[in-house]
């Protein structure tokens, strides 16, 4: 049976994990995305020399699995006594900001190609229009291909952010407390299943789904203008 | 070489990739259950085929995958105690399989279910017409051309699921992860063994992208493509 005592007691210590989970995910998906318009723009490009890194990066990035790339930068990065000895070393000793780092390197890579996929997917003619008008270069990423492909990719796009979201619960290896490492101590203080990782995830389908719902009603705003089956499912 | 941690950085791999491998067919076997559900008609097997699917996308790997090794540990031993048997211990292997296999079982479902809905369904109807039973109509004619339509789908399953497989280490199991923390706390070199094995997870995925195009190619041998430039 269930023990709600034991639910009721852990609800404070599973707050605090959903708000380090959310904390994680803003921040996280905060810098990807940033991170991802030039590069996705980089990987567009014709010319080798942006292409090129942008392509290995991605490429590693998502050849890899999520927590080795955790522990190379938490653990591994101390082998190194030039990291040790550097000033980095405050930022690199801490879990939060290699969590960031790694979340965000990891996110930028998906969405990057996200985007990436979204703008080679502009209609040839537009891009002529912005041309024959004599618009510059930047302007035409700026006005025309950025905010079209943006628009484009939100569904994709919202699928990615809840994988991140899902990929907050790596952060348990390397001592943050979000949801999942507070469901490992509770597992571990009550032996108890369905009151430890039960409750965590109740929580992530609930944000899941919270999350999935956000995504939607923007799309809805934002892709009016384009019919629904032409939008692919989120 | 590597502090002679080479040959069991290499016992790792192989153990990974049985734990892949091995949940790869239980997830394959789970997709075509679940995608059989959902398209049998009867109203009750596509709903529990439905709530499968959506429960596993809306929980993270790590937490399903503590969630069966435990909970299904727990729940095996009240089935035995009641039975009157003995305590019995799941292996770590048994588990992360179980469990990988079930998670992408659930992908697969929406994979093999989209790939079923693309053949005509003149298809099926004439083999029918023609006389061969259900199972045969499966084997010699559903099968083979579904493949072409699944490939895509598969491949991206396989590669999230081939990543997730280092989360088994969580549990306990003996893989490539495990085996790359214990050479780093022993020779202090943790950069070099995670490099190391990221590496080889980056060969793993290179080949299953070659070797998955190339089948699809292989599949799509009659398949004229749309030539949109």
């Amino acid at each position: 049976m269930i023990d709600w005592v034991v639910i009721t007691s852990s609800i404070p210590a599973f707050l605090s994990g959903l708000k380090i989970t959310l904390i994680l995910l803003a921040l996280s998906c905060a810098s990807g995305f940033v991170l991802s318009i030039p590069l996705a723009v980089a990987r567009v490009s014709a010319q080798r020399r942006f292409w090129l890194p942008v392509f290995l990066f991605t490429y590693i990035m998502r050849g890899t699995p999520l927590l080795v790339q955790m522990f190379m930068v938490y653990h591994g990065l101390a082998q190194f006594e030039a990291v040790r000895d550097s000033f980095a070393w405050v930022a690199l000793k801490s879990p939060w900001f290699c969590a960031w780092l790694v979340f965000t390197l990891n996110t930028s890579a998906y969405t990057t190609e996200i985007f990436a996929g979204a703008l080679k997917a502009t209609p040839s003619g537009e891009l002529e229009a912005a041309r024959s008008l004599g618009l510059t270069e930047s302007a035409i990423y700026r006005r025309i291909l950025l905010p079209s492909a943006l628009r484009r990719a939100l569904p994709q796009y919202g699928n990615e952010v809840v994988m991140m979201m899902h990929a907050t619960a790596i952060a348990s290896t390397v001592t943050l407390v979000e949801i999942t490492r507070v469901a490992r101590d509770v597992y571990y203080n009550h032996l108890t299943v369905t009151e430890s990782f039960g409750v965590a995830a109740v929580i992530y389908f609930v944000l899941t789904f919270s999350i999935a719902g956000l995504f939607k009603l923007v799309e809805n705003r934002v892709l009016r203008h384009i019919p629904p089956t032409a939008r692919g499912d989120a | 070489m590597l502090d002679g941690y080479l040959p069991a950085i290499l016992g790792g791999l192989a153990s990974t990739l049985s734990v892949a491998a091995t949940s790869l067919a239980i997830a394959c076997l789970f997709g075509m259950l679940g995608a059989a559900g959902k398209l049998s008609g009867a109203r009750a097997i596509a709903a529990l085929a439905n709530i499968y699917t959506t429960l596993i996308r809306g929980v993270p790997e790590l937490v399903l995958m503590l969630l069966i090794f435990y909970g299904g540990q727990i729940a095996l031993n009240a089935v035995v105690d009641r039975l009157g048997g003995s305590h019995i211990d799941i292996d770590p292997f048994t588990a992360g399989t179980l469990t990988l296999g079930f998670i992408f079982g659930a992908f697969l479902t929406e994979t093999f279910r989209g790939a079923i809905l693309a053949i005509p369904r003149g298809q099926s109807e004439a083999a029918e017409a023609f006389g061969l039973t259900s199972w045969q109509v499966l084997r010699r004619i559903t099968l083979p051309q579904m493949v072409r339509h699944a490939i895509p789908g598969f491949t991206n399953s396989w590669l999230v699921m081939l990543k997730a497989s280092a989360l088994v280490s969580i549990i306990g199991l003996d893989d490539m992860v495990h085996r790359a923390s214990l050479a780093a706390s022993a020779t202090r070199k943790p950069f070099t063994f995670y490099a190391i094995i990221a590496i080889l997870y980056l060969l793993l995925t290179t080949v299953s992208i070659l070797g998955l195009g190339w089948l699809e190619r292989r599949y799509s041998l009659g398949v004229r493509k749309a030539d949109l430039r």
